[in-house]
């Protein structure tokens, strides 16, 4: 694999995670328990897309072909998908989006922090963008998780199924591949062995506090960040939010 | 709806504004939630550096039927207004 594929790959991963639970967060959009709630995670989505205008926008142009964003975007299927298995999981109940949104934004401060030193600066400068909004989306989504985790039986009793629900998803944010090591030996990817030790200590502060247990088990879920195996679900996802050029190739406006 | 979360005002300060000003208000389950919600509710276009907020149950009003009593007496008393004053020209315009 040349540097320059695992670049695009890389970018791939980076775009496609934003891509996909941007639009799942923004399912939520008229629907979310109180008005509150509904702009935030509006507001959540709408950065998580933006963000995946600079990623998708950048692998483009690594990959050299005259693919735009809105064509990775838009005019992918299931297959060419390099998101982790966790942010196409269903949104479930609200706590269950929430529960979701903490395992991810955890993990994604911690990336995004590494990447804004990272040898490419055009990967630092998207990366120093994103990590602003995303510490806000860690700070929320860990005080709704502490909140309704330490709230009443039953809102402890649904954060605790979430949680147990998508635990095993949360190793494949720190299973390394070729692409990781060849990202990491090119000085552009993060140590994900080191990333998960702080993700560990980030999450376990936050379950404490929300008096909910961690899983005993290190089994992991793979298949999403190297497009081996999606889950059924994304493909239905896809039907969603690719309904238009599906419909209407080439529509523009 | 007993159950509804307590009633926040929120007070924003805008980019170049000296004080905080009342923009509206919002439910929240308590003060730390309310100004995050806050944040995502009235400055999501840049308009705001500082967002104070308080549980409207804290904030005693006036009450509208007391407006006789309570304002108009000031009507009839112009002379506490400074405008009986000549300014010396050495203090320009105030």
């Amino acid at each position: 694999m040349t540097d320059q594929t695992a670049l695009f790959e890389f970018l791939l991963r980076l775009g496609d995670n934003t891509l996909v639970l941007g639009h799942r967060v923004s399912e939520w959009c008229g629907h979310a328990p109180v008005l509150e709630e509904d702009i935030a995670l509006a507001n959540i989505a709408l950065d998580l897309i933006g963000q995946t205008q600079m990623w998708l926008g950048l692998a483009g142009e690594v990959e050299g072909a005259g693919r735009s964003a809105d064509d990775l975007a838009m005019l992918r299927d299931v297959w060419d998908f390099r998101n982790l298995l966790l942010v196409e999981q269903p949104n479930g109940d609200f706590g269950q989006t929430l529960m979701r949104q903490c395992l991810f934004d955890a993990f994604h401060v911690e990336l995004l922090t590494d990447l804004t030193h990272t040898s490419d600066d055009r990967i630092a400068a998207i990366a120093a963008k994103a990590l602003k909004e995303v510490t806000y989306h860690l700070d929320r989504s860990s005080e709704t998780v502490i909140g309704l985790g330490d709230g009443t039986e039953e809102s402890h009793r649904r954060m605790q199924t979430a949680l147990d629900l998508l635990w095993p998803y949360v190793g494949e944010m720190f299973t390394l591949d070729a692409v990781d090591e060849a990202m990491h030996t090119a000085g552009i990817a993060p140590d994900l062995t080191a990333l998960r030790s702080r993700f560990d200590a980030r999450i376990d502060t936050i379950l404490t506090e929300a008096t909910l247990t961690k899983p005993d088990s290190a089994f992991a879920q793979s298949g999403g960040k190297t497009g081996f195996r999606h889950t059924e679900h994304l493909g239905h996802m896809l039907t969603q939010m690719q309904w238009l050029q599906r419909a209407y190739p080439g529509a523009t406006w | 709806m007993k159950h509804e979360w307590p009633l926040w005002e929120v007070f924003i300060r805008g980019q170049h504004g000296l004080n905080h000003r009342h923009v509206g208000s919002l439910h929240a389950p308590d003060a730390e939630m309310a100004i995050k919600n806050a944040r995502d509710v009235y400055t999501r276009r840049n308009e705001g550096v500082s967002i104070w907020v308080v549980e409207a149950a804290h904030i005693t009003a006036s009450s509208p039927s007391d407006k006789g009593p309570l304002y108009e007496p000031s009507e009839s008393k112009v002379y506490r207004h400074p405008t009986f004053f000549d300014i010396p020209d050495e203090a320009g315009h105030m």
